[in-house]
């Protein structure tokens, strides 16, 4: 039987120490009528050659030679030792760190995480995770109008170039306490926030405000202003960060006067597939006034009883297996195994070396923006500066261009129609240190081609 | 030794990254000023360190690990294979339908196997841990009363055995919670249920077999009650290894439901997470399920079924795809058990767990509920050690640990006194829990002799026990020192 070692022996031998005749008689105090949940719709099974056959055709299917896709899943090189070492069966097999003294592994690793995450971020705190990005910034929202004791406001100021599906899983989330996300607009020309606008809201009560860095459009806002305006009108400061973007980046910690309250994003760019979007690792910092208001695990170093250093669980209170219905939130398991791919990632790559990743990502969509304008009818949708990903305007519809695009083996990029029809005619590409030049150069190729015949069927 | 104090200025891993590039079109306002000191350690260093750290853990891989509620059983190592295909792990989540139809034909082949599990009628997968499944499942309740111009309905009731996760949903959806008492028996105190609903219950949540290691067997009347008050059942799928193949949640009248992935299905807890929580529904709620879901086209094709056509959904839970991963570990789990192989695991389960509780009865230990069939799982009280001879179950616990067992989960559920909640699942010999319930003999009696070996323990673990007082008064989440 799979995975189940009873021999015929033993099944006999546990029931008579038991004393019934049957395992059906284990189940007597079920109502009969209810006995009934055989398994019937579900096929039989299979060994694992066959199963791993099948879902090999099936993994097979999906292969696609070039991706310029990027959108909140980036496609950077993971070393080697990443998932050797966080695929060892004692990081995978074991759960939350319960008994401290026998997961001094986990624990030591997520305070080095967290060590790391503050370090990236320039905070003083950091959680061992929650889900991913999106319900990272939900989390932080929720936490944000809990922490911020000079504001009654269930309102906040969310800007409107953050990642779409953030913002649409965040109301999902954070609608049912009666919280508003306000979203400010962004400028057509740039692409980043309508500071203009912002002054038309001064001396409202907001809990907070929200804004992305990059922004969807791979933009950089003016945050030094921003976090300096959003803390002169009594608001928190939430920064929704892609971490590998610090590698170059200004950190939060270090914006305007005192920089960002709240710092939260998705941190699968740290040697985790993007593997259709999950497991991914949603990361939490924030400065040490409001860490009780904190959501999730936090690790602390402490002592033994001889007075060795040794880590554990702490601040537990605002649990929910402490605190059930005063929890800072209902988050029990979280992402620590991602955690762990995360710490080795970083510890691999050092300052050095995310420099060196986030420096060259952003170089090669630079080289990747000079390529594709090149082509006639095809500009930079918006000004000024980009991490790496940047929006491109083509002669036609997105949709139309990027399907021709495909038939060439490439996905050329993200179609902005899908959330935003002003931008059906733009795509957001992203050009990670994983592509060469002759990477590049593909995709001006098919897009070149592409807008060529799709001229010539028009 | 942390990772920070391993290193030396200037050492790297070089193999793992190519040489910066120059970055001269950015303003210098947004650029980092200063490196942020992360470790400069070799790649050997690394692969050492790590190998080390993992050493220190407890694992199904290295140890029976009877955590109760916590199904840890054998994660079957082709699953993991399978998920980590190329073709899988390389998928964008934003790639066109046209190349994802492999994937999603795993995804939906998962759906429709969950229906099956559960006896409902529509599931969604996104939910990414069974906290944010549970989540999904009360947002739906109020998306449903909301959609029946019932906007009274404010509170959501919770049997006091639940897990905290239940309350702490409850209020995220901005209920407000009503407890209500378990009987001796370990049952839903019914009387005391039936003077607490009314017009304002939107629900009841309550996991079958509860928390208490006991199947509830008025579930029934539980449901007509709830029911004839215009609430929904919520069921907590926690515990549903218990009766996977045997009993069907949504024969028993619930409405709406989650499953843990990483414990029914046997997807790796990886020292936290991730998890994997998809809710069910039956057809009252199936308007209201979180997007995305995979839908089939008359053609035998896949598509993404999102707000276009869900337009009552509670909408999106997840940037993408929830944990996509997880979710083809467990469609793995489910070809290789089977239909067959899943209608013994709750039996398996079933067995191992009365069997230990015999054992350990026979042995002297009181269990929480003698005239109770157990479960999966069941709880052994030391409350008489406690008072007797000074020993608790911490104690009994963390010297567990010395003879090679993780501890079962402790002082849950809360009412109960100095418990273990023990849960073998059925991917455990017979040889291994007959160890378990010697080593427990073995403490019982040391409790007897030598108290202070108990009081002590655990002797043979890298750390003994931690100042938990000092880690929340002197906090220190971060190390501060050099980076090197």
């Amino acid at each position: 039987m799979p995975f189940v070692p009873h021999t015929e022996t033993d099944e006999r031998a546990m029931l008579e120490a038991i004393g019934v005749t049957s395992i059906e008689a284990l189940f007597d105090e079920i109502p009969a009528q209810l006995r009934n949940g055989q398994l019937v719709e579900t096929p039989s099974g299979l060994s694992e050659m066959s199963m791993l056959r099948l879902m090999s055709e099936r993994a097979n299917q999906d292969v696609i030679g070039l991706s310029f896709l990027g959108g909140g899943a980036y496609d950077h090189h993971i070393p080697s030792a990443v998932w050797d070492l966080a695929s060892r069966g004692e990081f995978l097999t074991a759960y939350t760190p319960y008994q401290a003294e026998a997961s001094q592994g986990t624990l030591q690793l997520i305070y080095e995480f967290q060590t790391m995450m503050c370090r990236l971020t320039a905070m003083d705190v950091s959680n061992a995770s929650v889900y991913d990005g999106a319900t990272a910034m939900a989390e932080a929202i929720l936490m944000a109008v809990r922490a911020n004791k000079k504001s009654k406001s269930k309102r906040l100021l969310c800007a409107g170039n953050i990642h779409p599906h953030y913002l649409e899983a965040c109301r999902s989330i954070v609608s049912n306490q009666n919280i508003e996300l306000e979203v400010i607009p962004y400028r057509d020309d740039t692409g980043t926030l309508d500071l203009d606008y912002l002054e038309t809201r001064h001396g409202e009560d907001f809990a907070a405000m929200v804004v992305g860095y990059p922004n969807f459009f791979g933009g950089l806002e003016d945050l030094d202003h921003v976090t300096d305006w959003a803390h002169g009108g009594g608001m928190l400061l939430v920064g929704v960060v892609n971490p590998m973007a610090l590698g170059i980046l200004s950190p939060p910690g270090e914006w305007g006067e005192t920089g960002a309250d709240i710092v939260v994003g998705e941190a699968q760019p740290f040697g985790i597939p993007i593997a259709s979007g999950g497991p991914y690792l949603g990361y939490m910092c924030c400065k040490k006034a409001i860490v009780r208001q904190m959501p999730g695990r936090i690790i602390g170093r402490t002592i033994d009883l001889d007075g060795r250093e040794g880590f554990a669980l702490t601040l537990q209170a605002r649990e929910q297996h402490i605190r059930r219905a005063k929890a800072t939130s209902n988050i029990c398991t979280n992402q620590g195994l991602l955690v762990t791919a995360a710490s080795i990632y970083l510890s691999l790559l050092g300052d050095r070396g995310i420099y060196a990743v986030a420096s060259r990502s952003h170089a090669n969509t630079i080289a990747l923006v000079d390529k594709l304008t090149a082509i006639p009818g095809v500009r930079l949708r918006f000004d000024g500066p980009v991490f790496h990903e940047a929006v491109v305007q083509l002669p036609a519809p997105a949709q139309t261009i990027l399907h021709k695009v495909a038939e060439a083996g490439i996905l050329g990029g993200y179609d902005l129609g899908l959330v935003d029809e002003g931008l059906s005619d733009c795509m957001l590409c992203c050009a990670t240190e994983t592509k060469t030049d002759e990477d590049l150069s593909a995709l001006a190729t098919a897009l070149s081609q592409a807008i060529g015949a799709h001229s010539a069927d028009i | 030794m942390l990772i920070f104090e391993i290193g030396s200025d200037g050492r790297n891993a070089t193999a793992q990254f190519e040489e910066p590039a120059d970055v001269n079109d950015i303003p210098t306002h947004h650029l980092r000023q200063g490196a942020a000191g992360l470790p400069e350690v070799s790649e050997l260093q690394v692969v050492r360190h790590f190998t080390n750290l993992s050493k220190k853990n407890f694992s199904i891989d290295g140890q029976f690990y009877p955590l109760g509620s916590c199904t840890m059983k054998y994660n079957p190592r082709g699953a993991h294979r399978a998920a980590s295909l190329p073709g899988f792990l390389n998928r964008h989540p934003l790639a066109p339908e046209r190349f994802s139809q492999g994937f999603m034909a795993c995804l939906y082949e998962l759906q429709e196997y969950l229906k099956d599990v559960t006896g409902m009628q529509a599931v969604s997968l996104t939910p990414m841990a069974g906290a944010q499944g549970e989540f999904a499942g009360v947002a739906m309740i109020k998306a449903y009363h909301d959609s029946q111009a019932d906007i009274v309905r404010s509170e959501i009731l919770i049997p006091s055995a639940a897990h905290g996760t239940n309350p702490a949903t409850a209020v995220m959806c901005g209920y407000t919670v009503r407890e209500i008492s378990v009987t001796n028996e370990g049952d839903v105190d019914i009387e005391e249920l039936k003077l607490a609903v009314g017009p304002q219950t939107a629900g009841l949540m309550m996991t079958n077999p509860s928390t208490c290691g006991v199947f509830d067997r008025r579930i029934q009347e539980i449901a007509d009650i709830v029911h004839g008050a215009g609430g929904l059942l919520y069921y907590d799928g926690a515990n549903l290894n218990a009766i996977l193949g045997k009993v069907k949640p949504g024969d028993m009248g619930f409405d709406v439901l989650h499953m843990n992935l990483h414990k029914t299905f046997a997807t790796p807890h990886g020292g936290g997470g991730p998890g994997s929580g998809p809710v069910g529904v039956n057809d009252k709620l199936s308007p209201f399920v979180p997007t995305p879901v995979v839908g089939q086209r008359d053609d035998g094709s896949y598509f993404w079924s999102d707000r276009d056509q869900l337009p009552l959904s509670i909408g999106r839970l997840s940037t993408f795809m929830g944990n996509a991963g997880i979710l083809l570990r467990a469609y793995a789990y489910a070809r290789l058990l089977g239909r067959e192989g899943m209608n013994r695991v709750g039996e398996y389960a079933t067995l191992n767990a009365n069997y230990m509780a015999t054992r350990l009865e026979q042995a002297g230990f009181q269990l929480a509920y003698p005239d109770r069939r157990a479960t999966h799982e069941f709880i052994v009280t030391l409350a008489k050690e406690a008072k007797e001879l000074g020993v608790n179950a911490m104690d009994f616990a963390k010297r567990l640990l010395d003879y090679g067992y993780h501890a079962p989960t402790t002082y849950f559920p809360l009412l109960i006194a100095e418990c273990l909640l023990i849960e073998p699942t059925e991917t455990e010999s017979r040889e291994e829990i007959d160890g378990f319930v010697n080593a427990m003999i073995s403490i019982l009696e040391e409790a007897h002799r030598t108290p202070e070996i108990l009081k002590a323990a655990p002797h043979t673990m890298p750390v003994k026990r931690l100042d938990d007082v000092k880690a929340a008064r002197d906090l220190d989440l971060a190390f501060k020192g050099d980076a090197n």
